[in-house]
């Protein structure tokens, strides 16, 4: 591709951060050179966004140069990294809503004129549009525009001010795929036009289509940096997630008395529509029972009335037998049910209390952590501890508050709870969504576990892979009807898929 | 006969109610600076003491005989309390609300403190009205609307231009307006969002302020406990009641500033109508004041509420949120 000259831009050496006491970056070296785009791939959580917040003067590194054009650097702010000329678009736009674009673009500028109108605003932003090939209404509000125009405006700022150096964090997150090809167009020619240009993603195919060469971040270490031209798909995706501990399930067949069952359950969702008809389910001590279906379809309704969080509009649910229609939350809880949110900040933990108080956060009432009104905090304390080590939370300590953890680890400390609360059933709502590979496998690894020891588990995804990997039968489930249920044996994947399409199962198996 | 009776008890009105309604545009002109940039300072009632008792001393203790130069003491003063607030809620990002409301409760207690010897002693150094002479003729009606003192007029028109021209016709106004919006863009574009937060905390906190330094240089004149008497809230309610637009304020004070003298003036002509029971009205029409005003910031709320989100007199989005970098 482009890039004759190997002159470096931008570098980052022996780049350390750490928040709340868990390291982000651990000594990184990155380079950038004139004329092209490097792409910055990783896993969540690897580190990429940290790395090009501090490049671009928005962290301060704890360790580490940065060195632009040669000579070193010190950003104390992103005004000073913009001086230097490097400029970023985040991933959640910087632009101020109620403002129109020609006002964001002149934003916090000294260039713009002290006393000003709208007219010369947008003839100004008009100007720079032809200058830089790109176009936006300069006279719409923000909030008015798509995110694809959006990212444009942030891009045109940047590039307004003179920047050199491009940081694009997740550009195409956002994007339809129309609006992403248009993006790496636009990425190309500002190469071209000599500029450097760093693209942070996770998608493989955009790193071959658009970088010259590329740095593979995993964990806050740096794995590699190579030319683009020579890699495979295959070879990044190693490097990105390291060696994948792949899951082996056996899928049984559990005959004996159900542990939840459901019987002609309806109930209303927060609009007050019918999110469940009339739903039969049946789940075995020792299975796995998946539901695949398209989201909202019913399974957060499904989730909440078995966990007493919603109320029925008719039918009846018992767990081993027992009638938990009208128990509190709390008493579902008490007879071994645990649940792993589908909104695991929301309802999953509090964020500003400390991991420690997350950990027993339903069971602080039972005799092992409290007597009377007393907390025995040091029994909360060894088993937070105890949580944290076995569901490899990486915390400064289990004093930390909730939010201080990284998303990843608040999920896997939510879902070790859980399970150690559930005794007879585990009902887990998207239980690796927004997981790298690694930690999705071992929450898996935790959920089979649970099985495995006899506990009736009901899995609840979008993700029809993980359905299948995972469950031992398998109930469709289409617009809060249940459309069919399957042994892993028999499940049909085309088949299942037309089901969770709203085909019924004469249509299908036709 | 009743014509001229009414006409002149309206005039009366107006005469009384253009300065009544001065403490509480300055004050709201204060509180709005700092909440277009994201800052609630709920302390406004407490500045206005700070502002008023410092320009007590410095006439009757200092021996200050300019009403400038007291009402820039008052100022400093003021400006020096909302610089504590500012480094709590800006700097050390607490809650803006607590501190806001220990600023109202901190600053009535200290301005009384200090001014428990001063209590009535009426006060010499006042500004005086501007009378424009040969231009107009000194009748009733121009004297209710033009004769007042130079505050007046800088409270009503100076600072509302001025502040008009610098949110909606300049740069610094834009990046403002940026900081309390959206504290990460105005940020990421290199606007220092705690250095413009505190500034604008402070002067805020001295126009404030300046508005205390008025009330007993020109308005009561004299010191006494308790000198705002619900002036600093009013003042919060008139700027949602403007829509944090600075023209707007001005009919939202004046409004506030009739009540206040329909209330004066009707005691001082003594019409003491039976009403609902009551004796007299004088309970009522003290109460009216603070009736009207909380009808007032319903209007826009409710506007709000049936439109659509009517965005040019919404708050300011990043309002009363403290802001911080590196959070996760």
């Amino acid at each position: 591709m482009t890039g004759e000259s190997t002159r470096s831009s931008v570098e980052a050496r022996g780049v350390s951060k750490a928040f709340g006491g868990v390291a982000a970056l651990d000594a990184v070296d990155f380079e950038v050179r004139w004329s092209e785009v490097h792409a910055l791939v990783g896993e969540n959580g690897a580190g990429k966004t940290t790395l090009c917040n501090i490049l671009a003067g928005i962290y301060r590194a704890d360790a580490g140069q940065v060195i632009v054009d040669g000579a070193e650097r010190d950003f104390r702010s992103p005004a000073h990294a913009i001086d230097a000329g490097i400029g970023m678009v985040h991933q959640h736009f910087r632009l101020v809503e109620p403002m129109t674009v020609a006002e964001n673009i002149h934003l916090g500028w000294p260039e713009t004129p002290g006393v000003v109108s709208q007219r010369a605003l947008n003839e100004r932003t008009e100007q720079f549009m032809v200058e830089m090939g790109l176009r936006v209404d300069p006279t719409a509000k923000i909030w008015q525009l798509s995110v694809g125009e959006q990212q444009r405006v942030e891009i045109l700022r940047v590039l307004a001010r003179g920047a050199r150096v491009l940081i694009l964090d997740e550009p195409t997150a956002v994007l339809t795929a129309k609006e992403a090809e248009e993006l790496f167009a636009v990425v190309r020619d500002l190469a071209a036009g000599g500029l450097s240009v760093i693209f942070i993603t996770h998608k493989l195919r955009e790193v071959l289509a658009v970088s010259d060469r590329l740095t593979v971040l995993r964990h806050g270490i740096r794995e590699i940096t190579r030319p683009t031209e020579g890699a495979t798909a295959s070879e990044i995706a190693r490097l990105m997630t390291g060696e994948e501990r792949v899951l082996n399930v056996e899928h049984r067949v559990v005959t004996g008395d159900p542990a939840l069952e459901l019987r002609g359950v309806s109930a209303l969702n927060d609009r007050g529509i019918t999110a469940l008809h009339d739903v039969d389910l049946t789940v075995r001590s020792g299975e796995i029972l998946g539901i695949a279906g398209v989201s909202g379809n019913g399974q957060t309704e499904l989730a909440e009335v078995i966990c007493a969080l919603r109320g029925l509009e008719s039918g009846a649910i018992t767990v081993d037998g027992a009638d938990i229609t009208s128990m509190s939350v709390r008493a579902v809880t008490d007879i071994g049910v645990g649940h792993i949110p589908e909104d695991r900040i929301g309802m999953g933990m509090v964020l500003s209390a400390p991991v420690k108080d997350n950990a027993v956060l339903h069971s602080y009432w039972t005799e092992q952590f409290s007597q009377g009104l007393n907390l025995n905090r040091q029994s909360v304390i060894d088993f937070a501890k105890k949580l944290v080590e076995t569901a490899r939370v990486q915390t400064r300590s289990v004093f930390a508050t909730a939010g201080q953890l990284s998303g990843g680890n608040q999920q896997r400390l939510v879902a070790r709870r859980e399970a150690l609360a559930a005794d007879r059933l585990l009902v887990a709502a998207h239980p690796t969504r927004g997981l790298d590979v690694n930690a999705a496998q071992e929450v898996r690894s935790t959920i089979l576990d649970k099985r495995d020891s006899g506990c009736a588990v009901l899995l609840i995804s979008d993700d029809l892979d993980e359905v299948l990997l995972m469950s031992d039968r398998i109930a469709v489930i289409y617009e809060g009807r249940i459309m069919g249920v399957f042994e892993a044996a028999e499940a049909d994947r085309e088949h299942i898929g037309l089901l969770m399409g709203g085909h019924s199962i004469t249509e299908a198996v036709a | 006969m009743i014509l001229a009776i009414i006409e002149n008890a309206f005039l009366s009105l107006i005469g009384s109610a253009i300065p009544a309604s001065a403490v509480v545009m300055l004050a709201a002109t204060g509180a709005m600076l700092g909440e277009r940039v994201g800052v609630l300072n709920l302390g406004q009632e407490g500045l206005i003491g700070i502002g008023a008792v410092y320009s007590v001393i410095a006439v009757l203790s200092w021996g200050v005989e300019s009403p400038w130069l007291a009402m820039l003491i008052g100022m400093i003063a003021a400006a020096v309390a909302g610089l504590i607030f500012a480094v709590c809620v800006v700097a050390f990002r607490a809650s803006q609300v607590l501190v806001g409301l220990a600023l109202a409760l901190g600053g009535i207690g200290l301005s009384n403190q200090l001014g428990v010897n001063r209590n009535g002693t009426p006060i010499q150094t006042l500004f005086r009205e501007v009378n424009p002479g040969g231009v107009l003729d000194n009748n009733d009606a121009v004297s209710a609307f033009f004769f007042h003192d130079p505050v007046v007029y800088i409270a009503y028109v100076g600072l509302p231009v001025v502040l008009y021209f610098v949110l909606f016709r300049t740069r610094h106004g834009m990046n403002m307006k940026a900081v309390g919006e959206n504290p990460a863009a105005a940020d990421a574009v290199g606007v220092s969002v705690t250095g413009w937060r505190i500034f604008y905390s402070v002067l805020g906190a001295a126009l404030t302020g300046a508005g205390g330094a008025y009330m007993v240089l020109s308005f009561t004149p004299t010191w006494s406990p308790d000198i705002a008497r619900g002036r600093g809230w009013v003042a919060l309610a008139v700027v949602i009641f403007a829509g944090w637009r600075p023209g707007w304020a001005v009919a939202g004070a004046l409004l506030y500033g009739s009540m206040i003298s329909l209330d004066t003036t009707a005691q001082a002509r003594g019409w003491g109508l039976p009403f609902m029971g009551a004796s007299d009205l004088s309970f009522f029409l003290s109460m009216l004041p603070y009736v009207v005003t909380l009808v007032a910031i319903l209007i826009p709320a409710g506007a709000v509420k049936l439109g659509r989100r009517v965005r040019s007199t919404a708050a300011p989005a990043a309002l009363a949120i403290p802001y911080s970098r590196e959070e996760r």
